[in-house]
């Protein structure tokens, strides 16, 4: 059969060949993997960590909420992209690296996020009734405001994972995410960019794959009922 | 309107916090860019150099000083406009960037007087008839491009104008642009890029905004006094939407510092942007440095601009959330005859009072505080971050 | 009545969409007619649909309402066949509003002026020199200070009773033939409310306008309407002349409204004559604020050297308007907002200023319940867990002995024990509140700090769990501290009352003697200034003016 890239759908491959003739439709599956899975873990880890920190900071206040308002502050005064590209430049790309820069990118909003919040049901009264019982910062945490901001902050988190996936895309396009062998979708676009003046449908299908993972997960949230959204008011 | 010492004060409060920021953010690109690679002289003269030529070069570089030192005198460089050489070509930094700089001014000064007009009427008018077919329309497109990574944008513009239509140039540099024609035709496809991109932010964020206000009761007083929906919106509505909305705007020009990473590299626009992520690929710390700051400091501003306007458009609401922390129900900044808000930094969402409504039951305290009451907010910071 | 009423309402049906996308009928067939010149009220508790009649009139539904059925008519219009820009026309010339709070109807970026005379631009009625002309009468005749002048201030430059006298101005502006006052006075304190009041009664005679005034407060209606409508669940219970609710009411449901309003004498618990040397609760020189500290004193500072005893199985009322400190002293004595001067003794044993100071034995003998039953209750924890967290934390129990106790204090608070299964969001207002009375009894305390339990509450509610709060102290020889804005609640319930104005205790006295011993000016003035059921009562109200400018926070 020889060398065929660039080559269209057929069926034997479905959504045609790459620009070194494999078949995008593995290509696009095994992307999958990087895509899901990197911005994934890393929205568990900057969600996860973001929450526990901002429900304790408007627990605690004080000194420590100020600090570490502040810093986290300071922290997304870097647009995410261009903080991806300084650790890249110094540290070059791996995948616990990437992991690691977009938690580091996603945990201050989702910090600012969790944190105001639980200052608005710190203020309740029920709060303020389990205060006065003499409950600790723990059980305060745990069982008065964590239930209350969940609904919310499960919402986030998808939002925060589309934006994760965008970013992830965005730095693996430059070629400055996950390097070769290994591709994401935004490294198949990237592959595949020349075949687009070819007409070839390589550039297109890994397109349509972070478009269609996007704009569900987005719109799935948009339409969430109100009081699932924000169970805060 | 006479503004309050408050105002004044926050607005004190919110430029210190924005020179705090750009300290700690500049010592985070030092530190990444300097410190975390490891041995810059080593990195310079490659793995087959002499321990000798390292060690000499490391003094003549200073890379021998304490960090903070070394920092500090970075930082000085900065301040005095001695950006330091590239690595790679030898040149001055500041002699690099000067033309880059205005290319990428140029295009976002291109981007932003196309959006602001179309995005602020779309976002306008999508409010005013909400729920309309037009609203849904704009509403599906613009979370189908803030859905989207920016690269997919350019490549579909790519695809129509310039494959299919062959209307325009796919790339920008390298096009003489020595007629008027010429030059549209070059900053063609990376304007168009990055205007759909800022204003699907943009449009979001005034239609919420303008909802929020259309939502007020003293909206609803103006429907029964016998006032016409466009008096509703344009007179009672719109004058205590512009703070919020202008905060809108700042905030979604904050989004060309990220969209132009992409937008310049795809369409190999001779930006800023492009010099930085070449940099990147040659590991040109000093030159990625300087791009960085570039980067950072419009952000900062833009962002911090948006909270100023933000405060100034509230003179009346603008309380310390943490003072109001410790407030019970009853205090007198609780009263009805008191606007109750609590100013956080962001999301910002205009005031409500906070209304001793009905029977002396339904305290409502309406805060700007949480990302999503709306629908359609999901999406309310650009960056979200 | 006259022959052709100017409106007329037949069998109105309005439906609304709840959360769950469910249609629901919220108002069920109401008819009634309005004379020329006529005021009529419309009473009920919340979700009565008042509100929603009332604005049904203007032909507007709020979002997820709509009429579906029936017919109104006002003056010569069918407003339910009307075009929303037929409707329009009508806003404002025929028929105009009075909101319930004037501070959230004013536009806050707009002059008063302005927004006052904004009709008569939008319908095009008179040149803008005379309706401000006109705008300033109408300031004089609701009696509102600096009437030239007062058009120029923003909305938060004036205080909340002459925003409500202002937003009267602006609905009889454009000369309507209707004017509806949707619960004008209910956020206004009592001294306040007078004067507002007054203005509207005085200027409604004088203009000769019908009016709709939709309040949940009897005695406050009898002072304005020539006609009750007395609504429960969207249907009319009953319809009839103001003088023939009051005095010969039919229906059984006017009957309970009428007697919440019965003054209850309070019978003092246990009939314990000689106080015991042991005071319960016992406050000197109480000081607390808010803010930052300088010189250890905070920036703003609410209570100032309040000293008090309470003794135990006796009852203390404080009373007071917005802003007079009473929730503070709560919160200070429980410890949530630190008295930084003072001492509180509990049983003879000082309690340290700051919550996280005092010993548990302490908070548990002491127990608060708020105001408002709906932000008191974790929203997320189930009844059972709500009520036996205190329980497990105050007295170590679980498992199913925790479960029997549970239960044991719904049966106390008269809940049912399957309660304990449901979230609150399931309970209604006053269910709501004895869960909160029932998780402060689970701590078996001493003492318990009542913050205006009863304010959020319908009046036949509030006078159930009144005798709630009775009953108990029966049982289990409580003493409660019983704060609220409402005179009459407090003489129902307390033995000693406390008057507090500007953060300072100004009087202190035995309630039953409170009405007639108080010498102090302020209560004085506060005691006159509660509405009574009489419909005279507001004409033959005379109050020294000295005073009322001198402690009416109007």
């Amino acid at each position: 059969m020889g060398w065929d890239y660039f080559g269209p759908m057929s069926g034997e491959f479905w959504m045609g060949t790459d620009y070194l003739g494999r078949d995008i439709l593995s290509r696009i599956l095994m992307g999958a993997r990087f895509t899901v899975g990197i911005a994934l873990a890393a929205v568990t880890l900057a969600v996860a960590i973001g929450v526990v920190l901002g429900m304790i900071a408007a627990v605690l206040g004080g000194w420590f909420d100020t600090l570490l308002s502040r810093l986290l502050d300071a922290f997304n005064g870097i647009p995410s992209l261009l903080f991806g590209l300084v650790v890249v430049a110094a540290v070059g790309s791996s995948i616990p690296v990437l992991i690691l820069t977009l938690t580091a990118i996603y945990m201050p909003g989702s910090f600012r996020f969790a944190r105001a919040l639980a200052v608005n049901i710190n203020t309740m009264d029920f709060v303020t009734v389990a205060r006065a019982r003499g409950e600790g910062t723990a059980y305060l945490i745990t069982r008065e405001i964590f239930p209350n901001i969940l609904g919310p902050v499960l919402a986030d988190l998808g939002l925060r994972f589309v934006f994760i996936v965008l970013v992830l895309s965005g730095l693996s396009f430059l070629g400055l995410g996950v390097q070769p062998p290994n591709a994401d979708w935004g490294a198949l676009v990237r592959e595949n960019i020349e075949g687009l003046s070819l007409g070839a449908p390589a550039v297109v299908f890994p397109s349509i794959a972070i478009a269609s993972l996007t704009i569900s997960v987005n719109m799935f949230i948009d339409n969430l009922p109100t009081r699932i959204r924000d169970r805060s008011d | 309107m006479l503004r309050s010492k408050t105002t004044w004060l926050l607005i004190g409060k919110r430029l210190g916090i924005a020179l705090i920021t750009l300290v700690i953010v500049s010592f985070a690109v030092f530190f990444a860019t300097e410190l975390l690679p490891g041995d810059v002289a080593e990195i310079l003269l490659g793995q087959a150099a002499t321990p000798e030529a390292v060690a000499g070069l490391r003094e003549a570089m200073g890379l021998d000083e304490p960090a903070l030192m070394r920092f500090l005198g970075w930082l000085g460089g900065l301040l005095t406009g001695d950006l330091g050489t590239s690595y790679v070509n030898r040149m001055e930094i500041a002699e690099l960037l000067s033309g880059r700089l205005a290319n990428s001014l140029r295009l976002a000064g291109i981007v932003t007087i196309i959006c602001v007009p179309v995005a602020l009427s779309l976002g306008i008018v999508a409010a005013m008839w909400r729920g309309s077919l037009l609203d849904r329309a704009v509403s599906m497109l613009t979370i189908s491009v803030i859905s989207v990574p920016e690269f997919m944008v350019a490549t579909l513009a790519v695809l129509i104008f310039a494959v299919w239509l062959g209307w325009l140039p796919a790339l920008s540099y390298g096009v003489n642009v020595d007629s008027l024609g010429a030059m549209l035709r070059a900053y063609a496809m990376p304007v168009i890029t990055l205007s759909f991109v800022v204003s699907a932010q943009m449009i979001r964020m005034t239609r919420a905004a303008v909802i929020e206000t259309i939502n007020t009761p003293y909206v609803e007083m103006a429907l029964l006094k016998g006032a016409s929906r466009k008096r509703m919106v344009l007179v009672h509505a719109l004058p205590n939407a512009l703070g919020p909305i202008a905060n809108a705007v700042a905030l979604s020009l904050s989004y060309l510092v990220g969209g132009v990473i992409i937008v310049e590299t795809v369409f190999n626009y001779p930006g800023v942007a492009k010099l930085m992520v070449d940099a990147v690929s040659t590991r040109d710390l000093p030159l990625i440095q300087s791009c960085a700051m570039i980067f950072c400091v419009s952000y900062l501003s833009l962002t911090t601009l948006a909270d100023m306007i933000a405060i100034l458009s509230n003179p009346s609401c603008a309380i310390d959330d943490r003072f109001l922390q410790n407030l019970p129900f009853s205090s007198p900044a609780h009263s009805p005859e008191h606007g109750l808000c609590l100013q956080l930094d962001r999301p910002y969402r205009p005031c409500r009072h906070a209304v001793l409504g009905g029977d002396r039951r339904r305290r409502t305290m309406a805060c700007p505080i949480s990302a999503g009451r709306d629908r359609g907010l999901g999406l309310f910071r650009p960056d979200e971050r | 009545m006259t022959d052709t009423p100017l409106v007329s309402v037949r069998d109105l049906k309005i439906g609304a969409v709840t959360d769950a996308g469910r249609k629901v009928e919220i108002i069920r067939g109401v008819s009634f007619d309005i004379a020329p010149g006529e005021i009529l009220a419309l009473i009920g508790e919340s979700g009565s649909g008042k509100t929603t009649i009332a604005l049904s009139l203007m032909g507007h539904a709020r979002s997820g309402c709509s009429i579906d059925g029936g017919n109104i008519r006002v003056g010569t219009h069918d407003v339910t066949a009307m075009s929303e820009t037929a409707r329009a026309g009508l806003r404002g010339t025929e028929v105009s509003y009075v909101p319930q709070s004037a501070a959230a109807a004013f536009n806050p970026s707009k002059r008063i002026m302005d927004q006052v005379i904004e009709i008569t631009a939008i319908h095009k009625l008179m040149p803008r020199a005379q309706a401000e002309a006109q705008a300033r009468d109408l300031f004089r005749a609701l009696a509102l200070p600096d009437p030239d002048q007062i058009g120029r201030r923003y909305p938060h430059q004036v205080s909340g009773g002459q925003l409500q006298r202002l937003s009267a101005a602006m609905a009889l502006i454009g000369d309507p033939k209707l004017v509806i006052f949707d619960e004008p006075t209910t956020a206004l304190d009592v001294t306040t409310q007078i004067e507002v009041l007054r203005a509207f009664r005085s200027v409604m005679e004088k203009t000769g306008m019908a009016g709709v005034y939709v309040s949940h407060d009897l005695a406050v209606v009898a002072q304005i309407a020539d006609r009750i409508v007395v609504l429960k669940n969207g249907e009319i219970q009953e319809v009839g002349t103001t003088g023939q609710i009051l005095h010969a009411p039919r229906h059984h449901y006017t009957k309970e409204l009428l007697a919440a309003f019965e003054p209850v004498p309070h019978v003092p618990a246990g009939g314990r004559d000689a106080p015991e040397d042991q005071a319960v609760l016992e406050v000197s020189g109480l000081c607390a604020g808010y803010g930052a500290l300088v010189n250890g004193e905070p920036r703003a500072k609410v209570l100032q050297n309040v000293n008090f005893r309470l003794e135990r199985g006796r009852n203390l009322g404080v009373i007071g308007e917005s802003g007079s400190g009473k929730s503070t002293l709560a919160r200070a004595i429980a410890g949530i907002l630190p008295a930084y001067r003072g001492k509180v003794l509990l049983d003879g044993q000082k309690l340290e200023p700051a919550l996280h100071a005092r010993r548990k034995e302490d908070l548990r003998r002491a127990q608060i319940v708020f105001q408002l039953a709906d932000t008191a209750l974790n929203p997320a924890h189930s009844i059972g867990t709500i009520i036996g967290r205190p329980l497990n934390f105050y007295h170590g129990l679980r498992g199913a002995k925790r479960e029997a106790r549970v239960a044991e204090l719904l049966d106390m608070v008269r809940l049912p024990a399957a309660l304990r299964h449901r979230l609150p969001s399931e309970l209604s207002g006053g269910q709501k509140q004895r869960v909160n009375l029932a998780r402060a009894l689970a701590a078996e305390p001493d003492l318990i700090l009542c913050d205006e339990i009863t304010s959020a509450l319908d009046t036949v509610v509030a006078a159930a769990i009144l005798d709630l709060l009775k009953e108990l102290q029966g049982e289990l020889g409580l003493s409660y501290m019983f704060i609220s804005h409402d005179l009459s609640t407090v003489e129902a319930i307390c033995d000693d009352v406390l008057v507090m104005y500007k953060g300072e205790v100004v009087e202190a006295l035995p309630a039953a003697r409170m009405s007639s011993e108080a010498t102090h000016p302020y209560s004085r003035l506060l005691i006159s200034s509660v509405p009574q059921l009489d419909p005279g009562w507001l004409t033959g109200l005379e109050q020294d003016p000295e005073l009322v400018a001198a402690f009416a926070q109007r």
